[in-house]
């Protein structure tokens, strides 16, 4: 069977009729050709196909496109102005969290969450909040210095 | 003229990464991301038992399925090769070492759980995965050999039936006699057994292939998430497929993380290959993270009995070690070479043992291949020798710094050469641990035991001193090992006409930073903007020859390549110069961007010598080709050592055996640094899966042969709040035998850290008098030791 | 993923309905559990009735002396409810420790409690707190609602409307989590109630339970010291890879020493 959706993604309108089994980030990589949104495991564990739903970080390989259905869909795509970065993209640049890129778009887009909930958050604090998020590159000492200069520029402004 | 503004994008700059940009918005380019017009999809059947006959394959059903276009099975595959083995060892009889077939698909029989049996390709992945489950594989489950020691046995059972046992070859190294006797006659013997725990790689991107064959020039391309495209080509193309280089293009694109496990040719590359020009569409596989779990190669898995003898001032006489080494149900493309050559010959490590002796049996089992992962041989071997050095520190009452001091091979004695077969160039492993040790507060340690023990924990310190043989290799050496390939890099550097500068080279990224590093060195050497360079990499359509990145080679081989070509650069620059200048270009000097002529006030940008290059009016064509673009090939004379000391301090909660790591220091000799941000980075990784590999990560089989751990449901990934803040310093003796002084830095973290979180946390758990914990070393078994002894 | 027909709830009578027309339908909520299983193909359901737009089921509220947490009520949600965090702290705790933070968003105490998964955190809350567990059809006391390993006493088309928990004197919750999967290993609620005392421990055995021994000794005297020598028997504790049965036993042990002193 087949499911009608609409949803607004990265701020545009889009609809689609889709099979009522497909999962939301099957539908952001084939469909709408956003392939920043990453699958590294089948267990919804390794967090690198995070993304928004309605302001929320969930990941999007636990998701069914019909469970979207209405919803505000952000994707790592719609992060950075053009070619200038977010500024929680910048701090991820300056202190050299990433590698490999691959768990990458998943960590921004947790970081952006955790900064939500939390504007000022510790050392600490951003370490449990990363549990949905692997990463095998970095040893995660980048990623959470990182996310804590990203948060202060994000609230210096 | 003006000095020029420095562009502080050179040699020894940290540079933020030109690659960042891409990835950070999403914009990478993963094989798994790239749709080719018309692609269909492929499903994988593997085995559900370890060690079974086939009796037959109905595949009628799959492919009367809905949407599939093929499925294959072995019988499809006839008319190719094996999957080869990159390199041959030698037995210490002087026989080569047993070299079973590895079928592209299983021919009669399946030799551990995910070995594939048949491929179905379908117009979608769900309608593929639904005409997988319809393969019909009929199987004689037989009992699986699991266990090393079981399968070196008198009567074992065959994984490979026709083969005399599941003994792969029995190598050794050193002087044998020489160490019995040290060992026979020491004042003191330390011996321990211990595992090296096998580990699954766990790059975030699974492995993903696509075949793409060309009807109309006859041209094949493969897209795979590989570390060396252009070995997937040679070995591929010329041994297991017979497709001439010129017809076979493989690109390797942004790649998710290797750390090994995509050095090697896999059968799912030959597959939809082969696949795509039987379909007649680009086919395009990728694994599920569960499917990466039983069919990417493993990593370690030693078991091994070591024996250290020492003189009554604790003065190393003597080290024997005897391994079993898994190589799995097959032989991965390097697995034999992992831990002999690039395991036996690290027995000395960073002292002055003069009678070393190993012997190591590779066996095979009903497993996954077992082949390089982060270190490669080096980190087992780095793990032995500190370990069974700690235990000797404990048994002897000797200070385990002052043990360590008392044999470190002394800075004056370079180059020094090891009793198992290696030179090392340079080193100073005092400066390193003094370095440490300072970083660290060892003075403090006591007080903060005292503070730790008022809190209920217990704190231990662990030192290790690691070396590690890198910048893969010599090829004349590696020939004369059994390397069955040349082990060079090569580097174009091709100067566009306006100056920018585009660099083809065999090293591949996968987040190591090379668009980066390599573009450093560039903007060093020319002294033009880092905006100007752009590095290429990945693919045999583009980049004329490389043997990729493993085995920390890339700056140390590949930039060596890139230093080379530069310099044959400058120097066509210099005649080009020369001639605008209307001098000898003997004269001309190359410095900051510009040719000029010494003690004149006379010289040329170097995007004017370009410019002239490309537009050569009045150009002297009897004596100067037109165009700038060189290439170099470097083939390096020794390996590179990398050295450092590690100390890692650790709290254990003595109500549930929790092991928290509070403090870790890295102090490493990498040589001369490009980027020390990238530097430092890659220190961190490689103590995290360090650290993972001691106190988290273990693959686990049952006795049937099912890979218990096989999802981050049971195989324990270490986690942001798993690990301690790292940090790094580091002691700088340049690599004497390559033009940049460096010597890598990718594997190290890997390759330090294990023993310096097991020596942490046996100290910590000096008052129970354990010897030794096997990695990884959970909360569970320390509370157990703990518990035995309460109880 | 099988295919599965997807029907849409707009209230629970809805849910009922479309789940009594299908053969083998399902109830998603969250989907945090059920939509892995699938991927695995460990569940093949041929419809699933998606409560997200059943209103009535999601939110939280104070009731007198109890909460009620709507059935669709998320982790987040109840992690950062005021009212919660006022009156049972160990609650949002508790609801702030599952999984991780994409999986609080979604995941709800409804389908938690539904899937009855034995190393699953809300469990012992329900057990630990006392509380009663509303459906369709009637309520449950938390001591009669797990029966096994994933298994509850609702029946085939009873759906979970509320969970009510009575506002204890005090409680904690302490977690020794998996570190692989980081569900619990063993996770223990301790409360202390004007009906008495609760220990309910989750993740240790087939399926949460009450320490007899423990409850009693802390009866006479709520500290940790209490419950020195004290332990639960290990022979119905379940064994794995991460944990033995007597490893799980001590840690049995430890949790509850530990929530009783953060209480």
């Amino acid at each position: 069977m087949s499911v009608s959706v609409s949803m607004t993604v990265n701020g545009k309108a889009v609809a689609a009729e889709v099979a009522d089994e497909t999962l939301l980030v099957t539908f952001l990589r084939d469909d709408l050709r956003l392939t920043g949104t990453h699958v590294g495991c089948d267990t919804s564990q390794c967090g690198a196909c995070t993304i928004h739903v309605n302001g929320s970080a969930v990941k999007a390989c636990t998701m069914l496109v019909a469970q979207a259905d209405g919803c505000e869909i952000d994707t790592i795509e719609g992060v950075s102005d053009g070619e200038t970065l977010h500024p929680m993209q910048q701090a991820f640049k300056d202190n050299h969290g990433l590698q490999c890129g691959f768990c990458t778009p998943g960590m921004v887009m947790s970081a952006l969450d955790i900064v939500k909930n939390n504007p000022s958050p510790s050392e600490q604090d951003v370490r449990e909040a990363l549990e949905g998020n692997l990463c095998r590159c970095t040893g995660y000492t980048n990623i959470v210095r990182s996310i804590l200069a990203g948060a202060k520029d994000m609230e210096a402004r | 003229m003006a000095a020029a503004e420095p562009l502080n994008t050179g040699i020894g700059d940290s540079v933020t990464r030109v690659e960042d940009s891409r990835f950070l918005r999403g914009l990478g380019n993963y094989v798994d991301d790239i749709v080719l017009p018309n692609q269909a999809y492929a499903v994988m059947v593997r085995s559900p038992h370890a060690r079974a006959t086939i009796n037959g394959i109905d595949t009628s059903a799959a492919a009367a399925a809905n949407g599939v276009l093929a499925v294959l099975t072995a019988a499809d595959f006839s008319a190719y090769g094996g999957l080869p083995c990159g390199w041959q060892v030698h037995s210490k009889d002087g026989e080569p070492m047993t070299e079973p077939k590895h079928p592209i698909l299983a021919e009669g029989a399946v030799r551990h759980v995910g070995d594939p049996v048949a491929i179905v390709i379908a117009q979608s992945k769900t309608l593929a995965r639904k005409a997988a489950a319809l393969v019909d594989v009929n199987y004689t489950d037989l009992p699986p050999m699991v266990d090393m020691q079981a399968a070196v046995a008198d009567g074992a059972e065959l994984v490979h039936s026709d083969t005399p046992s599941n003994v792969c070859f029995d190598w050794e190294l050193g002087d044998e006699a020489a160490a019995e006797a040290a060992i026979a006659s020491a004042a003191h013997v330390t011996r321990l057994e211990l595992v090296n725990n096998r580990l699954v790689p766990n790059a975030m991107e699974p492995r993903s292939a696509i075949g793409d064959y060309n009807s109309a020039t006859g041209e094949h391309t493969l897209y795979t998430t590989s570390q060396n495209p252009h070995v997937i080509r040679l070995l591929m193309g010329a041994f297991v497929l017979s497709l001439p280089e010129h017809k076979l293009r493989v690109v390797a694109p942004d790649v998710g993380g290797g750390f090994g496990s995509k050095i090697f040719h896999y059968a799912e590359e030959a597959i939809v290959t082969v696949a795509s020009k039987l379909v007649g569409c680009p086919v395009k596989w990728t694994a599920d993270r569960s499917e990466a779990f039983i069919s990417d190669a493993h990593g370690r898995d030693h078991l091994t009995t070591v024996e250290l003898a020492l003189d009554d001032n604790g003065k190393f006489l003597a080290l024997r070690a005897n391994t079993l080494a898994n190589m799995g149900a097959y032989l991965s493309t390097f697995a034999p070479a992992v831990p002999t050559y690039l395991h036996g010959t690290l027995l000395a490590g960073t002292y002055t043992t003069p009678a070393i002796y190993t012997n190591v049996k590779g066996v095979f089992t009903n497993t996954v291949a077992v082949d390089a992962y982060r270190g490669a041989g080096r980190p087992e071997a780095s793990y032995l020798l500190e370990r069974v050095v700690d235990l000797a520190a404990i048994e002897t009452g000797i200070d385990p710094v002052e043990l360590r001091r008392r044999n470190f091979i002394q800075p004056d004695a370079f180059p020094y050469d090891t009793p198992v077969a290696l030179t090392y160039d340079t080193g100073n492993y005092q400066a390193t641990l003094d370095l440490a040790l300072e970083r660290t507060d060892a003075s403090g340690f006591e007080a903060r035991k005292a503070e730790s023990a008022s809190r209920g924990k217990l704190r231990g310190r662990g030192l290790a001193c690691y070396i590690e043989a890198c910048g893969i290799a010599p090829s004349n050496i590696a020939g004369a090992l059994g390397a069955r390939a040349g082990l060079y890099e090569a580097a174009t550097v091709r100067v566009n006409p306006t100056g920018s500068v585009t660099v083809l080279t065999g090293s591949h990224s996968h987040g190591q930073g090379h668009e980066t590093t390599f573009a450093q060195v560039v903007s060093d050497t020319l002294g033009i903007p880092l905006d100007n360079v752009d590095i290429v990499h990945g693919d045999t359509g583009k980049v004329p020859f490389g043997m990729g990145t493993y085995g920390s080679r890339s700056i140390a081989v590949g930039g060596a390549a890139l230093a080379n070509a530069l310099d044959k650069i400058v120097l066509k620059g210099r005649q080009i110069a020369a001639h605008l200048m209307e001098a000898s270009a003997d004269d001309v000097v190359f410095k900051d961007g510009q040719f000029s002529i010494d003690g004149t006030d006379k010289s040329v940008g170097f995007g004017d010598v370009a410019l002239t290059a490309y537009v050569p009016h009045n150009f002297p064509l009897e004596t100067l080709e037109p165009g700038l673009e060189e290439t170099a090939f470097y083939d390096p004379k020794n390996f590179t050592f990398p050295a450092g000391a590690y100390i890692c301090e650790v709290e254990i909660d003595k109500e549930t055996g929790v092991i928290d790591i509070v403090d870790f220091h890295a102090s490493d000799d990498f040589g001369n640094i490009i980027n020390p941000m990238i530097v430092e980075g890659q220190v961190h990784g490689g103590v995290a899966q360090g650290v993972g590999q001691a106190l988290m990560e273990g693959a686990v089989y049952d006795s049937n042969g099912q890979l218990v751990t096989g999802s981050y449901m049971d195989y324990c990934m270490p986690r942001a709040d798993d690990l301690p803040n790292v940090t790094v310093s580091n002691h700088v003796t340049a690599c004497t035998h390559n033009p940049l002084g460096v010597k890598g830095c990718g594997e190290a973290g890997a390759i330090g850290s294990p023993p310096a979180v097991v020596n942490a946390v046996i100290n910590a758990l000096g008052d129970f008098g354990v010897k030794h914990i096997d990695m990884p070393v959970t909360a569970h078994k320390v509370w157990s030791i703990m518990n035995a002894k309460n109880a | 993923m099988e295919a599965f027909n997807y029907r849409k709830a707009g209230s629970v009578d809805e849910a009922l309905v479309a789940l009594n027309g299908a053969d083998d339908g399902k109830f998603l909520a969250g989907g945090m559990t059920l939509l892995p299983t699938m991927k695995q193909m460990l569940a093949t359901p041929d419809t699933l009735v998606d409560l997200a737009g059943a209103s009535e089921l999601v939110g939280v509220s104070r009731d007198g002396d109890t909460i009620v947490v709507g059935a669709m009520t998320t982790h987040a949600a109840v992690a950062s409810n005021s009212d919660v965090q006022a009156a049972i702290p160990a609650l949002a705790a508790l609801a702030s420790g599952i999984g991780d933070p994409m999986v609080r968003n979604r995941g709800t105490i409804g389908g938690s409690i539904a899937n009855a998964d034995p190393a699953a955190d809300y469990p012992a809350a329900v057990v630990g707190l006392n509380a009663t567990v509303n459906t369709n059809k009637r309520s449950i006391a938390a001591d009669d609602f797990f029966l096994d390993v994933f298994e509850t006493a609702l029946e085939e088309d009873e759906l979970v409307v509320s969970v009510s928990f009575p506002i204890p004197l005090k409680a904690a919750y302490r977690k020794f989590p998996n570190p692989a999967s980081r569900y619990a290993v063993v996770g223990v609620m301790v409360a202390q109630s004007a009906e008495g005392i609760r220990v309910a421990v989750t993740g240790a055995a087939a399926s949460v339970f009450r320490a007899d021994s423990f409850e009693q000794a802390l009866s006479a005297d709520f500290s940790a010291a209490a419950l020195e020598g004290l332990s639960v028997d290990s022979d119905n504790l379940n064994e794995d890879i991460h944990a033995s049965a007597a490893y799980r036993a001590n840690l049995v042990g430890v949790m509850t020493k530990r929530a009783v002193a953060a209480c």
